[in-house]
């Protein structure tokens, strides 16, 4: 049973995929709808983004004094200016760690 | 132009330092199935058939809470609904391909994967064999998926859960978006998705996953008509 579950819940999944690549032909989008296209990566991972940071596992809101927000902060500065992903990334990380373990 | 194989490498170059919140990710996902019972067969299997990473872990968190298959199978399908996003924007660069292999190539997009190619197309517009990019880093996140589920599977959750290494996820998509921020109009845009992710936080079956892109690509087509 599980595993007809997972089978569905995949082949979803993959509809979710495919559909617009390989069904739907392009020309039936309009100017406007192709234009406001190129908002998506803008318009999608903020979702991630926002409650990744501000809710916890629980479910709530975290406090303003929470470390991922100063992660946070510290990851954009230096994301923007070092355009490096990994930098981004561990610079996040260790200064979350940093008033995790240290403070 | 560029070959099919500097593609393909610019492809793998391009998510290979989104790794450092894959990994752990992957990791957390296997530990998290076995933790909550299942079979260790089963919970690998989804990271083929479905392949995709948050929407494992609600699937399985669901089932194992009692959840109906149809409430697990819907919050998948709601969770991944993004793609269809991702799908509308990448159709524009796969257009000219055959019917087969847009067959093949839809099944590796993901986020990250999604993100980097879709900022190399919008720069190298010409290339013959764009599509190699997409699948340079599709293949790499779903090797390194498939190998990081399995660690977690097999050895656990080795790593500490007081590192709090699920924050990664937030970071890497800071790192994709971050540029951007020079960009009033998507300046708008991402705090639009973002104030109304927490808004719609608890709406049923996850939603707040692509209710709040619908908003914010709404505010983008009001953005995009007062500039003109």
């Amino acid at each position: 049973m599980t595993w007809l579950t997972i089978i569905i819940a995949g082949i979803i999944t993959y509809f979710t995929r495919m559909t617009m690549v390989a069904l739907v032909d392009r020309d039936l989008l309009g100017e406007s709808v192709k234009a406001v296209l190129a908002y998506v990566p803008s318009a999608v991972f903020p979702a991630i983004i926002f409650p990744g940071i501000f809710i916890n596992d629980y479910g709530t809101f975290i406090e303003m004094n929470d470390p991922k927000i100063f992660g946070a902060i510290v990851a954009i500065l230096v994301g923007y200016f070092s355009r490096n992903v990994i930098a981004t990334i561990l610079s996040g990380l260790f200064s979350y760690w940093i008033i995790i373990f240290l403070l | 132009m560029l070959t099919k194989t500097q593609l393909f490498s610019k492809g793998f170059l391009a998510v290979a330092p989104h790794m450092f919140s894959v990994i752990p990710f992957g990791i957390i996902c296997g530990a998290i199935g076995i933790e909550l019972g299942f079979d260790p067969v089963l919970v690998y299997a989804m990271s083929i058939i479905i392949f995709g990473g948050a929407s494992q872990i609600v699937f399985l968190q669901l089932l194992s809470g009692g959840a109906s298959a149809l409430i697990a199978i819907t919050s998948v399908g709601v969770i991944n609904s993004r793609h269809l996003l991702y799908g509308a924007v990448l159709s524009e660069y796969l257009e000219k391909l055959s019917f087969i292999k847009k067959l093949l190539i839809s099944y590796i997009v993901v986020d990250q994967g999604f993100a980097e190619s879709n900022k190399f197309f919008m720069k190298n517009k010409t290339e013959q064999y764009l599509h190699y990019h997409l699948i340079g880093s599709g293949v790499t996140l779903w090797i390194f998926w498939q190998l990081s589920t399995l660690a977690g599977i097999v050895l656990g959750s080795f790593v500490p859960e007081e590192l709090g290494l699920k924050f990664a996820i937030p970071l890497t998509f800071i790192a994709i978006v971050v540029q951007d921020f020079k960009k009033l109009d998507h300046v708008i845009v991402m705090i639009t998705c973002g104030l109304s992710s927490l808004l719609f936080f608890d709406a049923p079956f996850k939603s707040y996953i692509i209710i709040s892109p619908i908003i914010a690509l709404f505010v983008a087509a009001l953005v995009l008509r007062l500039k003109k």
